[in-house]
């Protein structure tokens, strides 16, 4: 964090459905605001679109694990078999790849799934026990039945009494700032 | 429920029978599913289960320490029928568990939106069968304190794992399996756990929840990764759930003993997986839903579809016996022709016939709507498929390890108390974990629930 801790988070709006949710973050965007999160109770189609992520990283590391996982696999099995401990069987090949087949798949699926899993949370930077959003008392409603947008004060725009009126133009029920302390 | 019934066979049947019943919002399910967990009190119908099931499970901690102690031979295992109950049971729990990855993955790829309430259930019942699965191939090496030998580990002996053998195949397609079922579980678990955190009233709870959602804030930014990594996961465990059991049946079809040396094999064994576990998942949901008045969200249609698929999933089945008999007369190889009579007339013929009433003769009912339709009638079917699959894997495993070859290499197997009790302590250990499960998390996803409210609100009629 280097970041100036500023005691001010950001603003949140609070919308009673995801559609007015959608609009609000095009709106935020349109009008030039960049650090902005939502929150809501269940993924909503569009609103990353909206708020402008780009896309994420998951597949990419998913991949990679994947890969990685595969090609470790059936290393670890040639080299038991056929380097460090070769058991010749009838004169038959050491290295009988058709019979590393399952092994192989079944760690490509491990790695995968691992790297994929461990990905999602470093993206999202979890575990994070604290967030500033959390100190608003009305929150809890974001696993609930409300859809927040928040628009975040280290914004280069941002400016307290704009980004207030802008929610609440576009239909936020209420309109709270969120302080970075207790 | 509506008060006048349109007859069964009139085309708005489908109407009236939504996935989640009208008039729903995303507070009213968050509020049923989380009070199950947060605010309900301990009924004395879950303590008298949960104190039945525990019992249970101290049957199986005297079995299994029996068992320790004196060896393998407390159990009806002997040469040829080195494994008995150990691999029957093994074969058929993880059977049961397949079906909560199916619903979880295929049902979730194939945008089968009924899955949304009773995938969380069917996930945890993939856990806990892999568990009691996992349990017997573990005890049954005599040895398990040495289990670790087949893991690839440098050992001062310098040995390692023999790659080429399927039954190390299993041990990776199963503790693989076993770990991306919990991963695939915990991060659909995430934002309803976040949620019960959000909600909890007492101190312990919010910390409980707290630190297993891990911080979750329904942040844009952590649902844009999270459905990224669900599907991914769902993609991944597709496969994995097919390939599991094609190297359970591996251990059997790469032997040459007959019955067992064939390739229909891994797609019959699939099946039979996923019929099992079907079926269970009926036996659980049927008095979950009644229990917790959860009728709302686990519907008819989903009783119904179940139905059908244990339907399907049965006839591959029966077409896997047929083709088991077809290929042993077809063949003309005298040994698989004799063991194919053995199991009509031999000495566990019995076991023969009671697996064909119960996996093939039985199950065609479910063609009737009124017997899908009707709840005790699915619950017993349930019951009799369960103990159909188990049959079959008892018949696969005995028939033929005591018709070998030579008749001198022949033999008898009859399983002992330990072989009841151990079987009977794993269902205990299955349910016990079951009862604190509906008890400790949300048996329905919550999110996904409020999804499909969303849904459902905006395509009214369409589906």
């Amino acid at each position: 964090m280097t970041e100036h801790r500023s005691p001010l988070h950001g603003v949140l709006g609070e919308f009673e459905t995801p559609e007015q949710l959608v609009a609000a973050a095009k709106k935020a965007r349109e009008a030039g605001y960049k650090r902005m999160d939502a929150y809501t109770p269940f993924p909503i189609e569009g609103l990353s679109e909206a708020i402008g992520f780009r896309r994420s990283f998951v597949p990419l590391i998913t991949l990679l694990g994947g890969i990685a996982g595969g090609l470790g696999g059936f290393g670890l099995q040639y080299w038991c078999a056929a380097i460090t401990y070769p058991i010749n069987i009838g004169g038959r090949s050491l290295n009988s790849w058709p019979a590393f087949i399952p092994v192989t798949f079944e760690l490509t699926v491990l790695g995968a799934s691992i790297c994929g899993v461990v990905g999602m949370f470093a993206l999202n930077k979890l575990p994070q026990p604290y967030h500033p959003v959390f100190n608003v008392e009305r929150f809890a409603h974001a696993s609930t039945d409300r859809f927040y947008l928040c628009i975040e004060a280290h914004d280069p725009k941002f400016n307290l009494a704009e980004v207030s009126r802008l929610l609440q133009e576009a239909h936020a029920r209420h309109v709270t700032e969120v302080k970075d302390e207790e | 429920m509506s008060v006048t019934q349109p007859p069964l066979n009139s085309p708005q049947i489908r109407r009236l029978d939504p996935v989640l019943e009208p008039g729903h919002t995303y507070a009213s399910v968050t509020d049923k599913i989380a009070a199950v967990v947060l605010t309900r009190p301990l009924g004395i119908g879950w303590l008298a289960g949960f104190t039945l099931c525990f019992s249970i499970v101290m049957v199986l901690f005297i079995a299994v320490t029996w068992l320790f102690a004196k060896g393998v031979g407390i159990w009806g295992i002997n040469i040829p029928i080195g494994w008995g109950f150990a691999i029957v049971n093994f074969v058929w729990w993880i059977g049961i568990g397949h079906a909560g990855t199916l619903i979880s993955a295929i049902l979730f790829l194939l945008n089968q939106k009924w899955r949304t309430s009773i995938n969380r259930f069917a996930e945890a019942m993939t856990l806990f069968a892999v568990a009691c699965a996992g349990l017997f191939p573990l005890i049954h090496t005599g040895r398990p304190w040495m289990a670790y030998y087949m893991f690839p580990y440098p050992s001062t002996m310098g040995i390692w794992p023999q790659f080429r053998s399927p039954l190390i195949w299993d041990v990776f397609a199963v503790s693989t399996y076993g770990t991306v079922s919990l991963i695939f579980w915990f991060v659909g678990l995430l934002p309803d756990l976040a949620t019960l955190r959000d909600r909890a009233k007492h101190r312990y709870q919010q910390v409980i929840y707290g630190i297993l959602s891990m911080g979750w804030r329904n942040s844009a930014r952590h649902w844009h990764n999270y459905q990224s990594v669900y599907l991914l996961l769902a993609g991944l465990a597709t496969p994995l759930v097919l390939s599991v059991h094609t190297v359970v049946s591996f251990d059997f079809a790469v032997a040459i003993v007959p019955g067992w040396h064939t390739t229909i094999f891994p797609p019959y064994f699939v099946a039979g997986a996923i019929y099992s576990g079907f079926a269970m998942v009926l036996t659980i949901a049927i008095p979950l839903r009644k229990a917790y008045g959860l009728e709302d969200f686990i519907t008819m249609r989903h009783l119904d579809n179940m139905a059908k698929v244990m339907l399907a999933t049965g006839l591959i089945v029966a077409y896997g016996y047929f083709v088991e008999f077809f290929m042993a007369f077809y063949s003309g190889n005298k040994f698989d022709v004799f063991l194919a009579e053995q199991r009509l007339h031999g000495p566990y013929s019995h076991f023969y016939y009671a697996l064909l009433i119960c996996n093939i003769f039985t199950p065609q009912l479910l063609w009737f709507k009124k017997v899908r339709r009707s709840v005790p009638a699915l619950f017993v079917m349930s019951l009799i498929i369960n103990t159909g699959m188990w049959l079959e894997r008892f018949v696969i495993v005995v028939i033929s390890l005591t018709r070998d070859f030579v008749p001198g290499a022949w033999g008898r197997y009859s399983a002992t108390f330990w072989d009841y009790a151990t079987l009977l302590g794993t269902i205990g250990l299955f349910t016990m974990l079951l009862f604190l499960f509906v008890r400790g998390l949300p048996a329905i996803a919550i999110s996904e629930m409020r999804e499909l409210v969303a849904h459902e609100a905006h395509s009214k009629g369409d589906d």
